[in-house]
């Protein structure tokens, strides 16, 4: 990438913040994850705070009658660890018994479960015993003491690694759980680079499962998965080093790598990918209009601030301020940092009330942060794009490239057309904005 | 342990925030994980703050478990008074905190903050929100009310409105209104529009106006107790209670009463001829025990309907409810299991539901027209125009928005009459309202919603016992009957035949059970 610009932030030094996180727990990963495995359910052991907190994240979609649910604890469960085991599988047994659709069970740990150490990975291994072999019951943590938001989705695949089945083919294996409209798209690029072998961990179903073996190279779909990496590589499997597929030229670059692994020429590339190119440049085009010039800060969400930074810098024109990161990977992030324009603070962790002191003092164009934050910011008069939707939305390789792009022209350009219709901000008469408290006449 | 999908009330600790992010001047210190700040956006989304909730998280780490989230608890509190300088703090621990037993009440005491702080005690394992709200306040009150003399005027307080209540904002203009013609001051509105200053001087009102004793009974009798200060006990919600209520405050007060009806359209409304078809409608009445109960009121006594069942979430209330259903003749749901509601709203078979979020969406997979009259509800209950439940304008609210998803008396003849027009087919639902189509993608505004698929819904599961089987004809006959009474019909004819033991429904075993049932 020789464009004259000054890129690189492998080395550029990072502020680490502790403090008041204001974030998710890993627990939110399952609002999206039991959608893609279509046979299994999440069966969070936790709080009555665990529950509330998927019902607010998943909105209305709850009432699809989804397949996770929460075994709240009660007192008596605190009481004696033994009970609480019993308990556990009597809960289990009878949720088997009305979904026998379940192919694979999740006993997702929580805060609480943590704490009073239950044993859930002993539970899983003794669940499964008893309801193999049409149910596999694993387990993994969640909760908010270990895990920030998509972490969720690393802790959940990682649990998966050691059941795949063994294989000595050379395979192309991809990971994260995307929208199956772009898992299609991303297997026909592939194979029209003439890579067919390809699997994807999850697996739409438990039957579907991907093999992994030493001749096994895996190209990762999302820069949260870096305890998945490592059980991968703990199974023999070979990383492929690569930006992640956002934009065009982060799809072009993943795309790159895996070719230049399995050894594709560069005519068999250029065919199959400068149609699409060419359609991602022209998309995103349109909205970079509005973006470029514009300054950014996202605020630490879903590890997925970097590329998204990158993006939107390089190829729409926008200047981050600061990047915010619940968790910075050295290993995976080392391409996407390469490309980064310095020079651009990098900050991992978070002390909210100072990295909102920041904000006000930068004053950027466009703020990504979450729904906790978004309205207070935006009656700052600050303009923001909530950070869950880049997790929910179709988002990644060259179709989705302009809807990306969108997705953070939108609230720049609703402020220019409501700009027309009164001064903002406006919520001097929004609830607990600072307007004076009723008081006695 | 106890499966659990959907929760009526979140974790008591959502409680105490929502006392907290109601007032002003207060700050509330929450030993919690990272992850338990969820909870904010209740506040900046559905309810549509723009302000983040005084809220300071500790949210600790695994990695500070042991001896270092103490000091973690303490760090934050002595932050938080440094930046929002609070007159008063809260402190207190969520589900995870309560388990690791570092007692905020008494780190907090030690730091020796020039304010207030109240420790709260809220069993996370066996408690849920309404408990919270009700004991924070009573907390609060408990510290901060000072002995004082009454005001010369006579005055009361307005007790109960919170954070994420349901019309709290709008209910409490309405109450105001309703005093100020009769000349009666208010003194303090709390929790909600009040700073821990004004607590201070809760004493000086002659009584107390309770507007939601789920969230104030508790303060109210303490205040009744040291205070001297009587209290409401009728909820002015619909026309005859907001009389009710105007006398009982009369009667406190040593007034004469007074109502200002120059804009109480309801009764004309439901007297009127157009609304004769509403008679005898009948109504499954779920929420919270207080708008359960005034609700289903409003709906046999001033509606005209025939209220088919009665229910509430929160067991603590459970006791009126139970009698009030009884006077009525419907046996009580007390429960908090929305399955359980489900499954109970399915046998009554009623026309419409009024209730809360989650009877709202049983509505709409059952096919019954449904109207929202209780927390908790989604961000489009938090209306921008002016909707109170309470006093003279709630009625006339409560009158347009139940009235709303019904089919209308015309349209109900026309079906009848042209039940095979093809325009009236099953799937098109009230003309009017869309009430049945699928849901728009973007209902529920703020909520992020992964791609919609299809789910097996099965949690409740399937019973089958022998039932009366149906005659091709009757089959056909019953099509023919407009969709709002068809599952009514099929449900009377099946326990019709099967109380008379009859196996196979005809046409003259439909028409038999029709006459039976004939009111
Ligand atoms: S942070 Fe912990 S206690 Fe809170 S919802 Fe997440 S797992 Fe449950
Ligand atoms: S659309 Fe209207 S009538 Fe239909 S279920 Fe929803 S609220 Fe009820």
């Amino acid at each position: 990438m020789n464009d004259g610009t000054p890129i690189g932030c492998r080395s550029a030094p990072v502020l680490r913040e502790r403090g008041q996180h204001e974030v998710f727990c890993g627990l939110t990963a399952i609002v999206w994850l039991h959608r893609k495995m279509q046979d299994a359910f999440f069966l969070v052991v936790g709080s009555r705070t665990c529950a509330h907190l998927l019902q607010s994240a998943a909105g209305v979609m709850i009432f699809a009658e989804p397949r996770f649910g929460t075994a709240i604890l009660e007192e008596g469960d605190l009481a004696g660890l033994k009970d609480a085991n019993e308990e556990l599988d009597r809960e289990v047994a009878r949720l088997l018994e009305r979904r026998p659709d379940i192919r694979q069970l999740f006993l997702v740990g929580s805060c609480p479960s943590e704490v009073i150490k239950l044993d859930l990975a002993r539970a899983a291994q003794r669940l499964t015993r008893v309801h193999a072999p049409h149910v596999r019951v694993l387990n993994y943590s969640g909760s908010g003491i270990e895990t920030t938001f998509t972490q969720g989705e690393d802790a959940c695949l990682a649990a998966m690694v050691p059941g795949l089945p063994a294989t000595e083919t050379s395979n192309l294996l991809l990971v994260g759980a995307l929208p199956d409209v772009v898992e299609d798209q991303a297997r026909v690029l592939l194979a029209g680079l003439g890579i067919d072998h390809v699997q994807v961990l999850p697996g739409r179903r438990a039957d579907q499962d991907p093999a992994v073996g030493p001749h096994t190279r895996y190209a990762l779909l999302q820069p949260f998965l870096g305890d998945t990496a490592a059980a991968l590589d703990g199974r023999g499997a070979t990383r492929i080093e690569a930006p992640f597929p956002f934009g065009e030229e982060g799809t072009t670059a993943w795309l790159r790598a895996v070719a230049d692994a399995f050894g594709i020429d560069e005519a068999t590339f250029a065919r199959a990918t400068d149609a699409p190119r060419a359609r991602a440049r022209r998309a995103v085009a349109a909205a970079a209009g509005t973006l470029s010039g514009k300054r950014v800060t996202f605020l630490p969400d879903s590890q997925l601030e970097i590329p998204l930074a990158r993006f939107l810098a390089r190829e729409c024109g926008m200047e981050p301020v600061e990047i915010g990161t619940p968790y910075l990977h050295a290993g995976l992030m080392a391409p996407e940092l390469d490309l980064l324009p310095t020079p651009v603070r990098l900050s991992e962790g978070q002390d909210v009330e100072r990295q909102l002191d920041r904000l006000r003092a930068d004053r950027p164009d466009l703020t990504v942060c979450g729904l906790g934050l978004a309205n207070p910011l935006e009656s700052e008069g600050l303009t923001t794009k909530w950070a869950i939707e880049l997790v929910f939305t179709p988002v990644h390789f060259y179709e989705q490239a302009g809807d990306l792009a969108a997705l953070f022209a939108r609230p720049l350009r609703r402020k220019a057309i409501l700009a027309g219709s009164f001064s903002l901000p406006v919520a001097g008469n929004t609830p607990g904005s600072g307007a004076e408290p009723r008081r006695a006449p | 342990m106890k499966l659990t999908v959907w929760t009526y009330e979140g974790p008591p600790h959502v409680g105490a925030m929502r006392v907290a992010t109601g007032m002003e001047g207060l700050h509330y210190v929450l030993h919690a994980p990272q992850g338990d700040t969820y909870a904010d956006l209740l506040f900046t989304m559905i309810e549509r703050r723009g302000k983040r909730p005084p809220v300071t998280y500790t949210t600790f780490q695994a990695r500070d478990l042991g001896a270092d989230t103490a000091t973690l608890f303490r760090d934050a509190c002595l932050a938080a008074y440094d930046r929002f300088r609070p007159e008063a703090l809260i402190v207190g621990a969520s589900c995870t905190a309560e388990l690791i037993q570092d007692d905020p009440g008494g780190l907090a005491e030690r730091l020796g903050l020039p304010v207030p702080v109240i420790a709260l005690e809220l069993p996370s394992y066996s408690r849920k929100e309404l408990f919270g709200t009700d004991e924070t306040f009573y907390q609060l009150a408990r510290t901060l009310a000072q002995p004082c003399g009454r005001t010369p005027e006579v005055s009361c307080n307005i007790l109960g409105p919170t954070g994420l209540g349901f019309r709290h904002r709008d209910d409490v203009v309405e109450v105001t209104k309703l005093l100020d013609a009769m000349g009666i001051a208010v003194n303090v509105v709390a929790p909600m529009g009040s700073r821990p200053s004004d607590l201070a001087r809760l004493g000086a009102a002659h009584f107390n106006v309770v507007l939601y004793p789920e969230h104030a009974e508790t303060a109210a009798r303490w205040l009744e107790r040291e205070h001297g200060q009587p209290f409401t006990k009728t909820i002015p919600i619909g026309t005859r209670a907001t009389r009710a209520f105007v006398e009982e405050v009369a009667g406190l007060a040593g007034i004469a009463p007074r109502l200002d009806t120059g804009d109480l359209r309801q009764p004309w409304w439901s007297a009127s001829v157009d609304s004769t078809y509403l008679t005898g409608k009948r109504v499954f009445v779920f929420g919270d025990a207080t708008h359960a109960m005034a609700a289903a009121r409003v709906a046999r006594d001033e509606m005209g309907f025939e209220v088919c069942g009665l229910g509430c979430y929160n067991r603590e209330f459970a006791r009126p409810l139970r009698a009030l259903a009884k006077e009525m003749g419907v046996e009580a749901t007390v429960t908090d299991d929305y399955l359980e509601v489900e499954r109970a709203i399915a046998a009554a078979a009623p026309e419409m539901i009024l209730g809360t979020q989650m009877e709202r969406h049983i509505g709409k997979r059952l096919g019954i027209p449904c109207a929202v009259i209780s927390a908790p509800v989604h961000v489009q209950d938090f209306p921008a125009r002016h909707s109170p439940q309470m006093g003279v304008e709630g009625a006339n609210v409560l009158f347009d928005t139940w009235v709303h998803p019904l089919v209308m008396g015309l349209e109900e003849h026309l079906l009848t009459m042209f039940r095979e027009d093809f325009e009236f087919s099953d799937a098109a639902g009230p003309s009017h309202h869309g009430g049945h189509a699928p849901v728009a993608a973007g209902e529920g505004g703020s909520a992020p919603h992964p791609p919609e698929a299809d789910s097996p819904r099965s949690i409740s599961g399937h019973r089958k016992d022998a039932e009366p089987v149906w005659a091709a004809a009757a089959e056909r006959e019953l099509r023919k009957i407009p969709f709002f009474v068809r599952g009514k019909a099929r449900r009377n004819t099946e326990s019709f035949a099967a109380e008379r033991g009859v196996a196979e429904i005809t046409v003259d075993t439909l028409y038999e059970a029709k006459a039976h049932y004939a009111r």
